[in-house]
């Protein structure tokens, strides 16, 4: 099947910010079964998440392996709660599916495995997912392939060196056709970033990559960065994503910020509330 | 006072033995590998000139990756060539392979059983650059991984061979090197290689050694003078160690009174390791000697005196045959 011939030259804003709300309510019903989850995270990757999905990315829900996709990694596999309530928005996953994230011989891991449609690597493992990305974008490069990667990664992912082995070579095989999206929420396991790895954004410019930074909660914003990440001058492209864990939620958002939330039972029903009446994105 | 020998520079061609040799047959194999396939891709960490893959790199140029001094993302980057359907050969030295990108090997290629393959130089002691570049556990760390293959290749043709069966093979490889001019212990006609195969090179009936990589040319030639001696010596050649042939080993363990293993490699996770396992699992009791590495750092040193010195060599073997060496 061929690839629809994405991305169109106008977003439709409306239908993002709609698709990115849905994908949200997903993350609170998946981690509404087990009680806990990466739900900060989750909330806070949904914008981007959404324009990369609905938008940017050239790729077909009914051919997750399509050979010209555009292809997004998932670095930080615990992240996983975004990629599921994207995949099931997209229809490669059954919206029923999702109540059984993190549930024993669940497809929804709590940590992505590629054994699930629509997963391109194994994430989690911090520090694996650029210098994948590297490889994906030399193999199709040499296939004469249109396809681009987008990689996400974190903030505190960045204090793994292997990071930075590979944003050196990305930028010395001037990887145009790839993105690399740093989420920079501020958290980490033992809290918030503990390894100060401002200023971010000029650490990329000076590992060659065509660097903007933006507010990774407005989707208009998030939207023109990745168009003008399309540019094809031999630089791959760094966009440094401010993002609020628990963003969407106002609840969520006023709580210490966690790397790892727990909600009590009670307070589902107007944790989904205050969602549906919240304007999320800052566009 | 005798006559001192130094450490050689990494460039240097290893002794031979006396036996023929063939240069760099790994890149070369590689190379031929590569006029047909086309989905073969090369990358190295700033070793290509010390890992024998130049002559791909000079073949394939737009096919060819210097990743610089980066194992981690030597490996991650190889994975990511693979996800799109090629097939890379990454070359570093095993000491970093092993240890430096141990869980890229793992989790980025092994996981997924990805067709990459990890070919790796200075082997034990071929190097006399001590600890940090003799890579005398990495087998038995790689095959600690799920679905790696590992391979520890006697010679030149043997090399060879390896690389065309791990170009085939669909999941993930890891490959000892033996670089430069290297000997020529088989005969490349009708030469046959098969991933898990033990061959069975000569029988015996006294003393039976089961080897793998050059040790195993070592353990020939121990045959052979202990023939001279009225000592019937079979040899196992091993070189897959994951996965292991286990019946093979069985068999052969079933024809000789005692056995001795043999690997440029520490005993303790080693051949002689796998040996002692699959006896135990199959309920033989055999006597085993083990020729192999101490579990301890070597120094730095010639590569002839350090071979001598931790018991590499043909005679270490004829000693350990005869009861000569306990």
């Amino acid at each position: 099947m061929a690839l629809a011939n994405h991305p169109p030259a106008t977003a439709d804003l409306a239908a993002l910010r709609a698709r990115a709300k849905s994908m949200r309510r997903h993350v609170l019903a998946m981690a509404r079964g087990p009680g806990q989850g990466y739900v900060g995270q989750g909330l806070g990757i949904s914008d981007v998440l959404a324009a990369l999905y609905f938008h940017e990315m050239r790729w077909d829900p009914a051919d997750v392996k399509a050979a010209d996709r555009d292809r997004f990694l998932l670095s930080t596999g615990h992240y996983s709660i975004a990629l599921w309530a994207a995949l099931a928005e997209a229809g490669v996953i059954p919206l029923d599916e999702l109540v059984t994230y993190g549930a024993d011989d669940s497809r929804l891991e709590m940590s992505t495995l590629d054994t699930t449609p629509g997963v391109e690597m194994i994430g989690g493992s911090l520090g694996h997912g650029l210098g994948q990305a590297i490889g994906m974008a030399l193999g199709l490069r040499l296939a004469k392939s249109p396809a681009r990667i987008f990689c996400e990664l974190s903030d505190g992912e960045m204090q793994e060196g292997s990071t930075w082995e590979a944003a050196m070579a990305a930028g010395h095989f001037s990887l145009d056709n790839l993105v690399a999206l740093i989420d920079c929420n501020g958290i980490q396991a033992d809290g918030p970033v503990v390894l100060d790895m401002e200023p971010v954004a000029d650490k990329w410019r000076a590992f060659g990559f065509a660097t903007q930074e933006i507010d990774g909660n407005d989707l208009a914003a998030v939207v023109a960065a990745l168009e003008k990440a399309r540019a094809t001058d031999g630089k791959p492209h760094a966009i440094v994503l401010r993002t609020r864990p628990g963003q969407g939620v106002p609840t969520l958002l006023a709580r210490e910020k966690a790397h790892f939330v727990r909600v009590e039972p009670d307070e589902w029903d107007a944790l989904i509330d205050e969602l549906d009446r919240t304007e999320a994105d800052h566009g | 006072m005798a006559e001192r020998a130094y450490t050689q520079a990494m460039g240097r061609d290893e002794a031979t033995g006396g036996r023929a040799t063939v240069d760099a047959p790994f890149g070369n194999a590689l190379v031929e590998i590569a006029r047909t396939r086309t989905d073969i891709v090369g990358l190295t960490a700033d070793l290509g000139k010390y890992t024998d893959i130049l002559p791909f790199r000079d073949a394939h140029p737009e096919r060819f990756f210097n990743v610089g001094m980066a194992e981690q993302n030597l490996v991650a980057v190889a994975a990511g060539l693979a996800r799109t359907g090629l097939v890379p050969f990454a070359t570093t030295y095993g000491v970093f392979a092993s240890r430096r990108a141990f869980d890229f090997i793992a989790i980025a290629c092994a996981h997924s059983n990805l067709p990459v393959k990890i070919v790796a130089g200075l082997p034990g002691l071929t190097t006399g650059y001590g600890g940090t570049h003799q890579a005398i556990e990495d087998t038995g760390l790689m095959r600690l991984i799920p679905d790696l293959v590992v391979i520890d290749p006697c010679d030149a043709t043997e090399i060879a061979a390896a690389t065309k069966a791990a170009a085939v093979h669909p999941g993930p490889v890891y490959m000892r090197l033996l670089r430069g001019k290297v000997p020529v212990v088989f005969e490349p006609d009708g030469f046959d290689f098969a991933i898990g195969k033990a061959r069975l090179l000569r029988e015996g009936g006294d003393v039976g050694f089961v080897s793998t990589g050059f040790m195993t040319e070592r353990a020939l030639d121990a045959a052979e003078a202990l023939e001279k001696r009225g000592i019937s010596a079979g040899v196992l050649h091993a070189p897959t160690l994951k996965p292991f042939d286990a019946e093979a080993v069985i068999r052969f363990a079933g024809e000789v009174e005692h056995l001795v293993t043999a690997e440029n490699h520490v005993v303790r996770g080693g051949l002689a390791s796998l040996v002692a396992e699959t006896l135990f699992d199959a309920g033989m009791t055999k006597r085993l000697q083990r020729i192999g590495l101490p579990d301890r750092y070597i120094e730095c040193g010639s590569v002839p005196t350090l071979q001598r010195r931790y018991g590499l060599m043909m005679d270490d073997l004829v000693a350990a045959a005869t009861g000569e060496r306990a």
